[in-house]
């Protein structure tokens, strides 16, 4: 075990030079680019076996992501915002072929206006494409989350894809503190690949990709699905492997002074860093608040957050990006959702924050906890959807 | 060079049962391909009429590796799937050696596919990539694409009263391939089995990326009887709207020269899609189609090298 200071691309780079995929196929864009070139370097300089295919465009990597899968060999890629949004079809494509194919999304807010900086808007735009997500808050994070990803793809109950996310240029820029385990033991975490079905294998010509019509596609979803349930188990029993390893635990989401919370509020990436300080300071003068960082976003974790939702008064939930039309962000209708009928009746109101990269300040996050707060003592329904830190 | 009689002792890799139309020149095109590059080899396909004919779940005529991933893509897909063969060959976990081959219409290789295939020659993938041109979106019900022959009637650029059919000339995809400085290009049709098969060895063997353009005459788009494939591809050849030719690390080489180059109005009187051209009115078009027949056929002579012996017909190629 070493100790570092690596920014979220760095140690995403380092998690795939110890996994040493057999295939990268990858186009550079704004703040994942830094990721790729130090990989690059890697390559470069002879320390991984990875092919490393420059594509012409995101589409054409995942393309050739898919391709090198499907031909038997250990993928990984990277990307953020509109490069995620040019490969979308081979997202699904990926998905429903059963790819494990492992990615970093460098979280940026999707066009337009362009805009490089952090929201969720990209990786959310994909949350139906029967990719595994997981957010990550920090470099560290990024760097454990990468190294299970693959075990949860590879995972023969699940053989589905796996984003890793981590917020643009707040963590995938930034210099943190990360401990990282020995080249050993990552070999040994993440052992050989075993395709099924492997093109390369022209003793046993396997058809991908065929014409599915109306009396076979159904059953053929039916088992997609299947495998992202599966992938619910399975990503908590690689945590519990890797704490083994670590020392760090991994869950679907981790609550922090949840016990005898009253008002809390539900955060992914970057900002839960931010809420926890807010949460020390409130507690310091009395207010019962806690914070639950959701780490896994697909498969949704229904059960168990409406299970650490109950006792509270009243809850925030963070969005950093939006559902044009729909009834709040995407996290706010997860969320939601999962309480139905689970005899949670509190006020939940969803704040979207942080588009665009907008700053999203300790004072902010004070004052939402402060804004729970009277919502608990007014006894009232608020107004569900608020803004924080826009000009309205 | 395999003789016609060894070639059809070979197994056919593509099986039938597949639902090509009737006279389709594109399955024909795929297994003449694939009794050259025989069972070591895995192939790509861009969705089309190749790949929705032989892959209906869940049946596939297809004795080979075979993947389909997307339309405009069966290039930037086979040349991951080269990727891993060339790292797991070099980790030593892979002994054989494996052909790759892209398959695409024209529709998922000249428009929506140009830039997956640019990029994958542009990298150097060892990979030949092999268009079956019918010359429109034929899959769909003949939609024009940038094949589309010029004043041929599609259905999204009609024969009407003010428009006369596809007002552009096709596009030069073979040109646009050659400036990408590979290895091996040509332009092949079905019909000519010996000159098809050649082609395809030489590309199998080139060490790089390798191209050939194939002309695939289609039945219910071109608009002709299910019997007359192979002649309206010859006729194709014949006029010269076609030529048979290769660029071998640059150098053009015509590898047929028709004993006497016939008028572009004996192939397009043959097909329903250039009917307008020999009915009253219809000669201005012709006269514009020919001269650029014409006027590409010149210069092609003037840059290539020629064959032995001109005028001389393939042996076997139809009857």
């Amino acid at each position: 075990m070493k100790v570092v200071g690596l920014t979220g691309n760095d140690a995403v780079a380092e998690a795939m030079r110890q996994i040493n995929p057999d295939v990268c196929a990858a186009y550079p864009i704004t703040p994942q680019t830094e990721l790729m070139e130090k990989f690059a370097q890697f390559v470069s300089d002879g320390l991984v076996k990875t092919e490393l295919v420059l594509a012409e465009s995101e589409h054409s990597a995942m393309s050739a992501c898919i391709g090198a899968s499907a031909a038997g060999a250990r993928v990984m890629t990277a990307t953020s915002a509109n490069g995620l949004a040019l490969m979308w079809e081979m997202l699904y494509i990926a998905a429903s072929l059963r790819c494990p194919i492992v990615m970093a999304v460098v979280n940026r807010a999707l066009s337009g206006p362009i805009n490089i900086h952090c929201d969720h808007s990209d990786s959310m735009g994909a949350r139906d494409a029967g990719w595994v997500h997981l957010f990550s808050e920090n470099s560290q994070e990024a760097y454990d989350n990468t190294l299970q990803a693959l075990r949860i793809a590879e995972h023969y109950d699940v053989f589905s894809p796996v984003m890793v996310t981590l917020d643009g240029f707040i963590i995938s820029h930034t210099l943190e503190r990360v401990e990282i385990l020995d080249d050993e033991q990552v070999n040994k975490f993440v052992g050989e690949f075993k395709p099924r079905y492997p093109l390369l294998n022209t003793n046993n010509p396997i058809t991908w990709g065929p014409l599915d019509f109306h009396d076979y596609y159904f059953e053929h979803k039916r088992g997609q699905i299947e495998g992202l349930e599966k992938a619910h188990g399975i990503v908590r029993d690689v945590g519990k492997e890797y704490e083994k390893l670590s020392g760090r635990c991994f869950d679907y989401f981790e609550p922090y002074r949840m016990e005898d919370a009253e008002v809390a509020v539900v955060a992914l990436g970057s900002a839960v860093g931010t809420a926890r300080g807010v949460v020390d300071e409130l507690r310091e003068k009395g207010k019962k608040v806690g914070l639950i960082k959701l780490r896994v976003f697909r498969p949704f974790p229904r059960k168990e957050i409406a299970q650490a939702l109950k006792g509270l008064k009243a809850l925030a939930v963070m969005d950093r990006s939006n559902s044009f039309g729909a009834y709040g962000g995407p996290v706010f209708a997860e969320i939601r959702s999962a309480c139905y009928g689970t005899g949670l009746d509190i006020p939940i109101v969803n704040y979207i924050y942080g588009l665009g990269g907008r700053d999203t300040t300790f004072e902010e996050i004070t004052r939402l906890y402060s804004e729970m707060g009277q919502v608990v003592s007014s006894g009232k329904r608020p107004d569900e959807i608020r803004f924080l830190n826009v000009r309205e | 060079m395999a003789s016609l009689k060894e070639l059809a002792s070979r197994e056919d890799l593509l099986s039938g049962g597949h639902r090509a139309c009737a006279g389709c020149a594109m399955t024909s095109i795929v297994r003449q391909v694939l009794l050259i590059a025989g069972r070591n080899v895995v192939v790509s396909c861009a969705t089309g009429c190749l790949e929705v004919t032989t892959t209906i779940f869940p049946y596939t005529a297809w004795r080979v590796p075979f993947i389909h991933s997307a339309f405009e893509n069966s290039a930037a897909t086979i040349s991951g799937v080269e990727t891993a063969y060339r790292s797991l060959r070099r980790q030593g976990k892979i002994k054989e050696e494996t052909k790759f081959i892209g398959f695409g219409g024209d529709g998922g290789t000249y428009d929506i596919g140009l830039q997956s295939l640019s990029g994958a020659f542009e990298r150097g993938h060892k990979m030949l990539y092999i268009c079956y041109d019918n010359e429109a979106y034929m899959n769909t019900g003949n939609q024009r694409s940038s094949a589309t022959p010029f004043a041929a009637d599609t259905t999204t650029c009609p024969v009407g009263c003010v428009v006369k059919g596809k007002p552009q000339f096709h596009k030069d995809l073979a040109a646009i391939i050659t400036a990408h400085n590979i290895p091996y290009v040509a332009q092949a049709c079905g019909s000519f089995w010996k000159d098809l098969t050649t082609k395809v060895e030489k590309a199998l063997s080139a060490d790089g990326p390798s191209f050939i353009n194939v002309l695939s005459p289609c039945v219910l788009g071109w608009k002709y009887p299910t019997d007359e494939t192979v002649e309206i591809g010859k006729l194709a050849v014949d006029t010269c709207f076609w030529p048979l030719y290769e660029v071998v690390e640059g150098n053009y080489r015509l590898t047929y020269i028709p004993s006497q180059k016939k008028p572009l109005g004996e192939w397009t009187k043959r097909q329903g899609r250039f009917r307008h051209l020999h009915e009253l009115g219809g000669e201005e078009l012709l006269e514009k189609a020919q001269r650029e027949v014409d006027r590409k056929w010149e210069r092609l002579l003037a840059i290539s090298e020629k064959p032995a012996r001109p005028g001389k017909q393939p042996k076997d190629t139809s009857q």
